[in-house]
């Protein structure tokens, strides 16, 4: 682990098992969130991408099976693993203290009936933080009169605000955001993304979970790919845009309109039938006998790719272009 | 020709549109951007004939729809085919994705059996029929909604913020279908999306791309 991690995932895996079938939702995943830093954690919709975010705060249903460890530094003492930890620590230290929830909808996350002041208060006084509600909404970039308001009558960007003031609440150094962006308008996803960009610049850790690629490339400092469970592939935002070595995160990029606007062939497999070996490989045009064996990530030009094939990487390209 | 004119749609003292005018011809992608709330989803509404607007005049083919209760008349609504940016909240969660698909043609009382082939084109296979919404991913169930809107071949299809909710591979594949319907039919498509770079992907270089402002509130009394 570097010293400036904040975050470390190992091994993380997460079975949901029903009556007659075992859901693999999570598999064997590795990554780190670092101090100052936004990971975004990108895939289609059911990779599994929402559960890992809720298995970090103790929130899965009861049938859920969780292995692998988490471990979220503190500001004083050693680590918790926040997959070992009972529900009373992760209650009193951990949700809300430690990690914040960006809640996907800010609009339908906030009560209704009172004012996102009285929201606020709560949450200060829940937590024992002495800060003022006007003094987090103005860091939160909000006038302290915009409070006084319900949430209906907050735009769409002044109530993900409020959202992200309540997530500060406990002044938490890891940010969770769950796609915080769903259903937002263009120049919503931007705000609430320069938003992000903020919070990451302010030594927070941020890991953002989002299936809006364009969002991700606008805040993330690194991206990390989940693909049938596992987590395929982290490379550096500049890195992965420019040429991403997985051939699954290189079909995603693919099908945005602004380049090659073609879906990957194919659909993604049940997570209930996961198949062996790599599970892309009966929608991609790379694949070989040697597919059939699960591939370990592999660090390469500084992309992590589990892949036995993967793409050249641009700057391959260009000394293969020099010679 | 779909068109709208003069159209205005206000809720209490809100006015969500105010006169506006669009045409939506055949064969062709119209486009229809503009931020958060300005009566995009309302206007979708009042073309795909769901909502009588407070003014103005709709009409499809050259047919003024006159009787409005609060929707147009079913013959006249089966022409205009409209998708949702939400699809688990525009289908019946009993369903299976194949009843869903089946929905409309169950309706107009008409032979069931298009409705198997049209989602197989959709990419959804027997196995993923016979679940229901809660056991699919919004990118499958979307599909189910884009095969059910094409079910009866409708003369105009309305996309409603479409793929906001999905994946950039799902959103390549629909569009796609759509692209495909369109060109073999000739039916004439509204996309509507506050994401511009796709709107300039999908309606190519020739098309209509029309933007509605903010709305505004009413003078009070």
């Amino acid at each position: 682990m570097t010293a400036s991690s904040r975050l470390r995932v190992e091994g993380l895996t997460v079975r949901f098992h029903l009556p007659d079938a075992t859901v693999h939702a999570v598999t064997d995943a590795r990554f780190e969130v670092r101090q100052g830093e936004c990971l975004a954690l990108v895939g289609e919709s059911g990779c599994g991408k929402s559960v890992m975010a809720h298995s970090l705060l103790g929130l899965l249903p009861g049938n859920a099976e969780v292995t692998g460890s988490a471990w979220l530094e503190t500001r004083s003492g050693p680590a918790v693993d926040l997959i070992a930890a009972p529900e009373e620590v992760l209650a009193r230290t951990v949700r809300g203290r430690r990690i914040g929830l960006v809640p996907q909808s800010p609009a339908t996350h906030l009560t209704p009936v009172r004012t996102a002041r009285s929201q606020l208060e709560e949450a200060l006084r829940e937590l024992g933080n002495p800060e003022s509600a006007d003094d987090l909404a103005v860091r939160a970039g909000l006038r302290p009169a915009d409070l006084d308001r319900y949430p209906h009558e907050l735009s769409g960007g002044m109530a993900q605000r409020v959202a992200n003031a309540l997530a500060l609440a406990g002044d938490p150094w890891l940010i969770l955001a769950d796609e915080p962006t769903s259903g937002l308008d263009r120049p919503l996803v931007d705000a609430t993304m320069a938003e992000l960009r903020r919070l990451a610049d302010e030594g927070r850790a941020v890991l953002l979970i989002t299936h809006d690629l364009r969002a991700a490339e606008r805040v993330a400092d690194r991206i990390a790919v989940m693909y049938a469970s596992r987590v395929v592939s982290v490379a550096p935002a500049a890195e992965f845009f420019a040429g991403p070595r997985h051939p699954y995160a290189a079909g995603l990029l693919d099908a945005l309109p602004s380049r090659a606007f073609q879906p990957i062939p194919g659909r993604p497999p049940e997570l209930t039938r996961l198949p062996g070996g790599c599970a892309f490989r009966p929608r991609c045009d790379r694949a070989t006998a040697a597919c059939e064996r699960t591939p370990e990530p592999v660090s390469a030009a500084g992309q992590d790719v589990a892949c036995h094939h993967p793409l050249d990487h641009p700057m391959e390209l260009d000394r293969h272009a020099a010679r | 020709m779909l068109r709208a004119d003069g159209v205005t749609v206000a809720y209490d003292r809100h006015r969500v549109l105010d006169r506006v005018a669009i045409a939506v011809p055949p064969g062709v992608v119209t486009g229809l951007a503009g931020p958060s709330g300005c009566g995009k989803s309302s206007l979708a509404r009042v073309l795909a004939l769901l909502l009588r607007p407070s003014a103005g005049r709709v009409s499809v083919d050259g047919t003024e729809v006159r009787r409005w209760r609060h929707r147009a008349a079913p013959a006249l609504r089966t022409t205009v085919a409209l998708i949702f940016q939400q699809p688990r909240l525009a289908v019946d969660p009993r369903f299976t994705l194949l009843d869903i698909v089946a929905e409309p043609l169950r309706v107009a009382r008409l032979p069931l059996d298009r409705a198997e082939r049209l989602a197989e084109e959709m990419g959804l296979t027997p196995d993923l029929l016979v679940r229901r919404p809660h056991e699919v991913s919004d990118g499958q169930l979307q599909r189910a909604c884009v095969a059910r809107a094409l079910t009866l071949r409708p003369r105009y299809v309305i996309c409603d913020e479409m793929t906001t909710m999905l994946d950039a591979s799902t959103q390549a594949l629909l569009v796609g279908r759509l692209e495909e319907y369109r060109r073999e039919s000739g039916a004439g498509v509204l996309a509507i999306s506050h994401d511009t770079e796709l709107l300039d992907r999908w309606c190519g270089p020739d098309s209509t791309v029309h933007r509605l402002g903010p709305s505004e509130d009413l003078p009070g009394e």
